[in-house]
């Protein structure tokens, strides 16, 4: 029981990674991503290809896929610039599932949907699985740490107030002779190590990765994190993971008390009470548990401008 | 004919078929976007509902094919303004992307209810098997040739409708200029409600009609929305005669692909045409929204 509490925690960990990466894409620069898992996807693939086939140290593993991630985002969004939100939100779920399909086929590098095994952990084979779990989630806290700390300086560097300039009106803010496309593209490849990073752990984690794992219903976990927390809002994000993977852990336990379904109407079950959810926080709680901070230092509440003038 | 030419002829000629069946959800598609200003991913579930209903009409209860493709259109149709009802319209006064974003999450919710009732297995329809006729090394199957005739009907149909009733004009009107349908007294949420039922009742069409050719199973619709998006935008997003043309390119686009891609890689071949358009032309081929 609480091996499995621990390895809950560490896929919080991995959703609160993913969800202050799309803080960043989403919450700070206001660019639509609903291919989030696309990214995720070649973060765990490089990594696992880079330790598995070549023999890499894990380490050199993950940072390769936070790398390969974000140019990948740089890519996409180069493509994507001039898009408006409704084709990218077409886009970008193209992208993850092309992402998919390319993995599915590609059989020579990625294996098919037979999925890579035996992808290292750090001392696996060393430790009894109680052990693994906890070092494991002893790195996700670290990596998340760092990660909040960053987005958080970044949320309220000059550099995060020019990306929340450019979602709140793009135009004025490259009236104000800020490089709107450099910066978007830069917030891309920001959010996109973090979604990489976070595939890679989570690749480590779990020693096995297939296709299947990344469908778009992740993609929407971590919207539901998002929107659970607060859009553009660092604690928030985390928060929302941490609650979004309970809340998911939780319909786990609920589904075989209803008896006489077979597993797959479970299964179903669970998808649609997670989708169902969806809709309902979307629709009555848009703001998030935790709304961005109006009264932060650097991002002050809302403007009474003229007296902040005279002051 | 030389082996060569006649397994081309054979790749435009099922990408045509193909095409034609793709363009009757693609046409939903487009005329909802045109409508409600938002890209719905529900079409995707609203296809495989369709899809389901058909094959309740048609093996439960025996129905014949036609009536049973009926029923595939009303059911999709009766979901779709529901759907529309009671889950995306109050999403849409937030903007399109939460509309998006909802219309995912309700795609899944559909998806996983059809999945309680009909679990995962592959379901065939229930139609006479006939023997494929050949015309110089080509061939056509009497099946395609049904599906493609119905698809022709329902276009015509279609076109028939915006052209020359009275609710085919002020959805155009509404299309085109909402305030001022609006100031001419057309109502916009009764627009909404036909557009929502024809538009999904055609992706319920379409998923059966995608289904017929093979089998059926709760992914269907999903696995076919990239065709469906990419013929939508290829075209030009908004444009009914553009829904047409896209996916008749998107059709022969991913046959052809067929002789240097392995089938699998269908999907990304609609993406990729989406990207190419975006590029190049982003408003699509026929982006002057004609209707």
């Amino acid at each position: 029981m609480e091996n499995y509490l621990i390895a809950m925690c560490v896929t919080a960990g991995v959703y609160a990674l993913m969800a202050l990466g799309m803080n960043i894409i989403w919450g700070m620069a206001g660019l639509i991503n609903l291919g989030l898992v696309g990214f995720f996807a070649v973060g765990a693939y490089t990594s696992a290809l880079l330790t598995v086939r070549l023999g890499f140290p894990i380490v050199v593993g993950v940072i390769a896929g936070g790398i390969t991630a974000a140019l990948v985002g740089v890519v996409v969004s180069l493509v994507t610039a001039r898009l408006r939100g409704d084709y990218l939100a077409i886009v970008t779920l193209g992208f993850a599932e092309t992402i998919r399909v390319f993995a599915t086929n590609e059989i020579w590098l990625t294996n098919g949907s037979d999925g890579i095994s035996g992808i290292p952990g750090p001392f696996r084979g060393d430790l009894t699985p109680v052990q693994f779990n906890s070092l494991y989630l002893a790195i996700m806290v670290a990596v998340v740490t760092i990660a909040f700390v960053l987005v958080e300086r970044l949320s309220y560097s000059p550099f995060g107030r020019v990306l929340r300039a450019i979602r709140d009106d793009e135009q004025v803010a490259a009236v104000a002779g800020k490089q709107v496309l450099l910066y978007k593209v830069q917030a891309f490849a920001l959010g996109s190590v973090a979604l990489g990073v976070a595939g890679a752990l989570y690749a480590h984690y779990t020693s096995y990765i297939a296709p299947d794992i990344f469908v778009p219903l992740l993609t929407l976990y971590i919207k539901l994190a998002l929107l659970a927390g607060g859009v553009g809002n660092s604690k928030g994000a985390v928060l929302g993971a941490v609650v979004v993977v309970f809340f998911l852990e939780s319909t786990r336990f609920i589904v075989p008390l209803i008896p006489y379904i077979s597993p797959v109407q479970g299964a179903a079950l669970r998808e649609l009470i997670v989708s169902v959810s969806l809709l309902v926080i979307l629709r009555f709680r848009a703001r998030g548990l935790l709304p961005e901070a109006r009264s932060h230092l650097v991002v002050p509440a809302a403007l009474p401008a003229p007296a902040r003038v005279t002051a | 004919m030389s082996p060569f030419l006649a397994e081309f002829l054979q790749l435009i000629l099922n990408g045509v078929m193909a095409g034609t069946i793709l363009a009757v959800p693609a046409i939903g598609l487009t005329a909802m976007f045109a409508v409600l200003r938002f890209p719905n991913f529900a079409l995707a579930s609203h296809a495989t509902a369709g899809a389901f209903a058909g094959y309740v009409a048609n093996v439960t209860f025996g129905l014949p094919l036609i009536p049973s493709l009926f029923f595939a259109f009303l059911v999709a149709g009766a979901l779709g303004i529901a759907s529309d009802e009671i889950v995306l319209k109050p999403f849409r006064a937030m903007g399109a992307i939460t509309t998006a974003i909802g219309s995912i999450a309700l795609t899944i919710a559909i998806e996983n209810l059809v999945r309680f009732f009909f679990a995962n297995e592959l379901r065939g329809y229930d139609l006479p098997i006939a023997r494929d006729w050949i015309f110089g090394g080509v061939r056509v199957g009497p099946q395609q040739m049904q599906n493609l005739a119905v698809s022709v009907v329902v276009m015509a149909l279609v076109f028939a409708f915006l052209t020359f009733t009275r609710m085919g004009k002020a959805m155009r009107a509404v299309a085109d200029n909402p305030a001022l349908a609006d100031i001419k007294g057309i109502n916009a949420d009764t627009v909404a409600r036909i557009v929502s039922f024809g538009g999904m009742g055609l992706a319920g069409l379409g998923g059966m009609l995608i289904g017929l050719d093979t089998s059926i199973d709760p992914l269907t619709g999903f696995r076919s929305m990239m065709s469906i998006f990419a013929a939508a935008v290829v075209g030009g997003l908004g444009s009914i005669p553009g829904a047409v043309v896209g996916a008749l390119v998107i059709g022969i686009g991913e046959e052809l692909c067929l002789l240097v891609l392995s089938p699998s890689y269908r999907s990304a071949v609609g993406f990729l045409a989406i990207l190419l358009v975006l590029v190049l032309r982003p408003r699509g081929i026929l982006g002057q929204r004609a209707y």
